[in-house]
């Protein structure tokens, strides 16, 4: 089996993030490391977060910093990965994309303990970078220009110390004085050696400066001093004339200001009222806002309130005051950007990102915590305490939607739609939803309103070619014509010219003011002063079917006959040209005029024969025939459309663009074929299928390029994104006509008719591939079933360290009381304990918990609930909180084999479980509960007690299987409790996924991968007849067919395991079952091993997998979703050429296009176990971005064009979306 | 001639567990080893972000403290050394 892997949705968490101006001048960008992804993102004027620029790296990216040299205007990034390289890329703003300036190897690849790449610091000045590992390695690279301006790189100056652990490193601030870096680090070489343990009870950790002397090429140990054993992160210190310099020591508790030379200056952080007393408050990322005449810190703690920390120093060189105030709360970030433009970029470590806008910056006198009233008493340093408050410096403008962490997955078609739809359980805590995606663009809907008939089509106009809005809505009914007028409002107006007593076929611009109706049995051509000129229908015939531009009409009349007109001199249509054609046309299109030409050269004209024939408007040959192409159906609708398929060749040049002649057909099917611009001939066609009814096709415009819309049973976009043609479903109902649509309110918008509405709507986050509903849950999600018949979803959700709802209600009451805020109480009843739906949020109470995080408890305390929820409406019909620090792990429906309750749900409980120092528990149970309320409601029937916790359960003929620890049990179901039938105790582990299929048990184990069972019933027996070999720990698992299973371990890899047929089928010809009784394995093993056919790296914890098909009619592959937030697919291959086809071009890009942050591809791909049988539908589909050259020499290697390379890509992947 | 060899390969084992940490030699106690080990997979639990937001996640804390608390660990993973027999 080969497979071909695609990621279908980037990751959408973020590592790390830094901020500066990549692109040179005076804007600001954001570079997010997503995992494998780089991005480069900018807020536009509006305050949106664009991604301007997307690639995959292939290898981890675990650091990032930013550097500019002196007196340059733009920066550089500097990528600290998994290659065992340092690596300086700069954007390239022509050719949209990052380039590799600098890519230096220091050591192994992989994420080891003392290959550097965990830390990054860069001199403020960008002289130097210091890349560090976690233990021991710190190297130093010089960066200086050259003659040329270009950036170099000196050879590595080491700083290594073994023994010693490095917990943050950062660049001091000196000005132009020899570069110096700062560290955190502890040595532990004498922990190992003192038996006693008191050694380690007094490592100290120490901060170290680190100087790098430019004049002799060298780096030393400067200056070591201890410092508090909680720190964890480094702060620079704006320096030289800006500032007092030095660094801010971020700890558990406190913030410390060191410098050499200077005193300690130290700072409580102040911590929530409600803080259990034995937690710290730990820092976790930090920001730095610098203008000219002021600095301050924006330090986030774990909890995810921000402090701002001022530093008050005279003359800038002593510091006397650090103080720390209260500056507002957020969700936890994993890293923050301050831009210069006054808006804070907020990456959430769990669910949406966000932008936040400064509306102050929290100076004033009242300050929470100072250096100067520091209280140290016998137990240590006082404590100070503060009131989290809702937002006050900072309002949010906008989100970026994030998946992560995936928990758990589902494709099924609940909704009886055209497409599946992914049900995703996301996020964490508070934060947590359960989202409905379904694969298409999002759209937001502008206006509606209903018209007085039913429309059968739209268009909009221009009054002049240079205006930037459309003039008029004209909507064309059966038997008569309406014109509304947009302004301020869309209002009907008669004295546009338009003749309304009769139905449109056409409305546009023509020439440069004057506009043109096509009717049935004539055209209209009103000009600019009024004036009207109507051209009539010869005899009984009609006007059937229109084609124009601005400057040519061709029309074709009943019976076959066209007619051609062309705008003269002084702006009047003329007849040019007339020409028969064998039968009825179906449709026509004309391309638009293209810039700096009189014509269009080419008329496609669709029949009824099956056929679409390109015609010539040349006056020299004018309608002759140049080419015919036969279509398996006749074709519906026409357009030519312009691609301008990939920009920048090696000198930044536009690559020429093709004309694709794009027909849809009556059976559905979208047929698109390239037209030569010299002869007319078509060549390389595609065809998709679109929906059951025939498209229809309009331009658009998309990002100030020509777009296409197809209307089938939905309506779809083609457009271009990032160089590549995409064609992609919009999530909106189905549309009969569209146009495009420009006004103030929106520039980019369509316009469309559907039944009797008029809708005016805009199409948004282009390129992805998935839009999302989401519906807010009360705790981490952690697996759901669908109830088949009633179509409801029930949702476990458990957390730890938390309190539950009813005790979090009463605080906040006594908390509302004390303060006074929200005395109104209405924001805070019961029914409000969910969270907040992401977007309206603001409205709500006052410290919504999506916001601020639930208070913590003791780590020992769990909440969990169970919620039945019915997706169509997002409502929950009924939730089950768990008493007793009960939490729920498990759940699957069951039909036990008696009938007498039906379909029921077991649930699997853990009480007091507990992790550390070591696991355990008070006790596990299953309970089993009843559906009542046709479904929507839940009746507990009994509970039993197990010892373990049941993390796994699945029916299995007429029973209930249980995974509980190390013993696989079955259970049947009895009157006040389950009962025991037949158990296996001999697993290695902990039991976390059960699979059963006719009468084999596929057990996952949580850290030896796949046992393969079989129940026998006659004996009562449960056998365990092959295992794998390989220790796996399992993170998700799904069956693929009799033997074979698909898993995912925890280090990001998924395989599929197969029995061997030979074995598989002595398994199965055993009538007395007595051989794989008696059969005993080597070394407590299983009798059989299971062969691991597919090995692939992800290089994400892969949390959920399910073999399902994402569009009608197509293959089925195996969708995952990771803890990153994104979901990849994996389809078989169908033929051995395909498998060629595409070996070979991974092969040829691995060579000619190496990953960007040096990591090799294919060791990335076998970073545990060697690549088996897939296929990087990822690198593969980085072609269109290499530059033409590179894509001809590939092309030729493999003995294609790269037209063809592109419909291979184009054809595998609307095979899987 | 056989203790030049051994000779040899005595200290390019030596350097190669100078330059590489966690390299294992045949002295190796139980205990050193599997402090070894412990410390190779704090250092790549922090290098590889899904896998600390799949505990953070877990355990309910956030991930930055996971990293912290990782990291705190390397210190003493496996308790206290065992008292040296012999010398």
């Amino acid at each position: 089996m080969y497979l071909y892997s695609l990621t279908l949705q980037r990751a959408t968490g973020v590592v790390c993030a830094v901020n500066g101006s990549f692109v040179g001048g005076k804007t600001q960008e954001i570079v997010v490391a997503r995992g494998k992804t780089l991005e480069l993102l900018r807020p536009d004027e509006a305050g949106r977060i664009q991604i301007l620029h997307s690639v995959e790296v292939f290898g981890a990216i675990r650091s990032l910093a930013q550097f500019r040299l002196t007196g340059s205007q733009k920066d550089y990034l500097v990528v600290g990965s998994d290659s065992g390289r340092l690596v300086i890329l700069e954007y390239n703003v022509a050719a949209a994309r990052f380039d590799k300036v600098h890519q230096e190897t220091f050591g192994k690849s992989g994420c080891r303990r003392i290959v550097p790449g965990e830390y990054l610091a860069v001199d403020p000045k960008g002289r130097a970078v210091m890349v560090a590992a976690c233990e021991k390695q710190k190297l130093v690279y010089v960066l200086n220009r050259d003659a040329a301006a270009r950036l170099t790189i000196s050879s590595p100056l080491e700083a290594h110390k073994s023994h010693v652990i490095c917990y943050s490193v950062t660049g001091i601030d000196c000005g132009f004085d020899n570069p110096i870096f700062a560290a955190v680090e502890l040595d532990y070489s004498e922990a190992d050696l003192d038996p006693t343990g008191q050694a380690a009870a007094d490592a100290q950790k120490h901060l170290t400066f680190y100087e790098l002397d430019l004049g002799l090429n060298h780096v030393s140990r400067k200056w070591s001093e201890p410092v508090d054993n909680g720190a964890n992160l480094l702060v620079t210190v704006p320096g030289g004339g800006d500032g007092p310099g030095g660094v801010l020591v971020c700890a558990e508790n406190f913030v410390i200001y060191k410098n050499q030379g200077h005193p300690d200056v130290r700072a409580v952080i102040p911590r929530r009222d409600d803080l259990p007393a034995e937690r710290g408050v730990l820092v976790v990322s930090a920001a730095t806002h610098r203008q000219k005449s002021l600095f301050f810190f924006l330090l986030q703690t774990e909890y995810g309130d921000i402090f701002k920390v001022t530093l008050d120093h005279e003359g800038g060189e002593r510091v006397k005051e650090l103080k720390i105030k209260y500056f507002d709360t957020i969700p936890v970030t994993s890293a923050m950007c301050v831009l210069r433009t006054g808006f804070l970029f907020a990456a959430s470590e769990f669910g949406n990102h966000a932008l936040y806008q400064f509306q102050s910056i929290g100076d004033g006198p009242d300050v929470e915590a100072s250096s100067t009233t520091l209280m140290e008493t016998e137990e240590g340093f006082q404590p100070v305490f503060f009131q989290p408050r809702p937002l006050k410096n900072l309002l949010r403008i906008d989100q970026v939607e994030s998946l992560m962490p995936i928990m758990d997955m589902k494709v099924t078609n609940l909704f009886e739609e055209e497409t599946p739809q992914v049900f995703t359980l996301c996020g964490r805590g508070p934060r947590s939803s359960l989202r409905i995606l379904r694969p298409g663009l999002a759209i937001s809907e502008m206006a509606v309103s209903q018209l007085p008939g039913t429309p059968s089509a739209v268009w909009t106009v221009k009054k002049n070619v240079n205006d930037e809005f459309d003039a008029y809505i004209v909507v064309s009914f059966t038997n008569a014509t309406l014109v509304l007028s947009i302004g301020e409002t869309v209002e009907e107006v008669s004295d546009s010219g338009f003749l309304d007593t009769t139905p449109s076929l056409a409305v546009s611009l023509l020439g440069e003011d004057s506009l043109m109706q096509v009717h049935p049995n004539g055209i209209r051509h009103i000009r600019e002063d009024g004036r009207i000129n109507e051209w009539k229908t010869p005899g009984k015939k009609t006007i059937v079917k229109v084609g124009s531009n601005r400057q040519q009409v061709v029309i074709a009349l009943s019976g076959g006959e066209l007619i051609y007109f062309e705008m003269d001199i002084t702006g009047q249509l003329m007849e040019v040209e007339k020409h028969e054609m064998p039968g009825d046309v179906a449709c026509l299109d004309i391309a638009p005029v293209p810039e700096g030409r009189q014509r269009s050269r080419f008329l496609a004209v669709g029949s009824y024969d099956n056929t679409i024939r390109i015609l010539s408007l040349d006056p020299d040959d004018c309608m002759q025939i140049l080419s015919v192409q036969s279509v398996s159906s006749p074709p519906e609708s026409l357009l030519l459309l312009e691609v301008k398929a990939s920009t920048g060749g090696e000198d930044g040049a536009d690559h020429p663009a093709s004309v694709f002649l794009n027909a849809g057909l009556q059976n559905g099917v979208l047929f698109r074929t390239v037209v030569d611009m010299v002869t007319g001939q078509l060549s390389d066609t595609r065809s998709r299928f679109l929906g059951l009814k025939p498209p229809k096709l309009f331009s658009a415009m998309v990002r100030g390029r020509q777009a296409m819309l197809c209307l089938s049973s939905r309506p779809w976009l083609g457009y271009i994104h990032q160089g590549r043609f995409l064609l992609t479903p919009l999530s909106y109902e189905t549309l009969e006509y569209a146009s495009s649509f420009s006004s103030d309110q929106c520039a980019e918008g369509v316009v469309a008719v559907a039944g009797e509405a008029l809708r005016v709507f805009t199409i948004e986050r282009l390129g992805e591939t998935f839009n999302e509903t989401v519906i807010p849950l009360r705790y981490t999600p952690r697996k759901f079933v669908l109830v088949p018949k009633k179509k409801h979803l029930v949702i476990i959700e458990s957390d730890q360290g938390a309190f539950t709802a009813q005790e979090r209600e009463e605080n906040k009451k006594v908390f509302f009381e004390a303060t006074g805020i929200g005395e109104n109480g209405t924001a805070n009843n019961g029914d409000q304990m969910e969270n907040g739906g992401g977007d309206n949020d603001e409205e709500k109470d006052p410290l919504s918990d999506e916001q601020y995080g639930y208070p913590k408890a003791v780590s020992d305390k769990w909440v969990s609930c169970i919620r039945v929820l019915d997706p169509r409406t997002g409502e929950t019909t009924s939730i089950l909180e768990l008493q007793d620090n009960e939490a729920a792990f498990s759940v699957c429906t069951v039909n036990f084999h008696d009938k007498e309750h039906g379909t029921l749900l077991a649930v699997g409980t853990a009480k007091g479980l507990q992790f550390l120092p070591r696991k355990s528990l008070i006790g596990g149970f299953i309970h089993i509960y009843r559906f009542i309320d046709d479904g929507k409601g839940l009746e507990l029937l009994h509970k039993t007690q197990v010892d373990g916790v049941p993390l796994a359960l699945c029916q299995f003929q007429g029973r209930l299987l249980a995974g509980i620890g190390p013993v696989l049990r079955l259970y049947e179901l009895g009157k006040k409790r389950l009962l025991r039938k037949c158990e296996n105790k001999l697993f290695p582990n902990t039991i976390m996924s059960i699979h059963t299929y006719r009468d084999r048990i596929y057990v996952g184990d949580i850290q030896e991968s796949f046992h393969y069972c079989k129940y026998r019933r006659d004996e009562n027996q449960l056998y365990v007849f092959a295992d794998d070999s390989v220790p796996r720990w399992l993170t998700a698992a799904h069956h693929i067919d009799f033997d074979t299973v698909a898993g995912a371990d925890k280090f990001g890899n998924i395989f599929f395991a197969r029995l061997p047929q030979d074995v598989s089928d002595e398994i199965e010809e055993d009538p007395t079952g007595g051989k794989i009784k008696w059969e005993q394995g080597k070394l407590n093993g299983a009798p059989n091993k299971v062969e691991e056919i597919v090995q692939f790296h992800i290089g994400d914890v892969v949390t959920c997998l399910q073999k399902a098909s994402l569009i009608p009619g197509g293959g089925e592959c195996l969708i995952y979703g990771t803890v990153m937030g994104s979901l990849g697919a994996m389809l078989p291959f169908t033929s051995r050429e395909d498998v060629d086809f595409f070996s070979h071009l991974e092969m040829h890009i691995r060579q000619e296009h190496p990953p960007l942050c040096g990591r090799d591809h294919m060791a990335y791909r076998s970073a545990y176990f060697p690549v088996k049988d897939v296929i990087d539908g990822d690198l593969c589909e980085q072609f269109p971005s290499l530059t033409p050259d590179l894509q001809r020499k590939i092309a030729d290697e493999l003995d294609r064009t790269p037209g063809e390379i592109l419909k291979k890509l184009e054809d595998i992947r609307n095979k899987i979306i | 001639m056989q203790a030049i060899d051994r000779l040899t390969i005595d200290s390019q084992l030596e350097h190669l567990q100078a330059e590489y940490v966690g390299t294992g030699h045949a002295d190796l106690n139980r205990f050193g080893w599997a402090v070894n080990i412990q410390r190779d997979s704090y250092a790549s639990y922090i290098g590889h972000y899904p896998l600390l937001s799949c505990f953070a996640s877990a355990e309910n804390e956030s991930v930055g403290w996971e990293r912290y608390n990782f990291m705190q660990k390397v210190l003493l993973p496996c308790g206290r050394p065992p008292e040296r027999e012999g010398d």
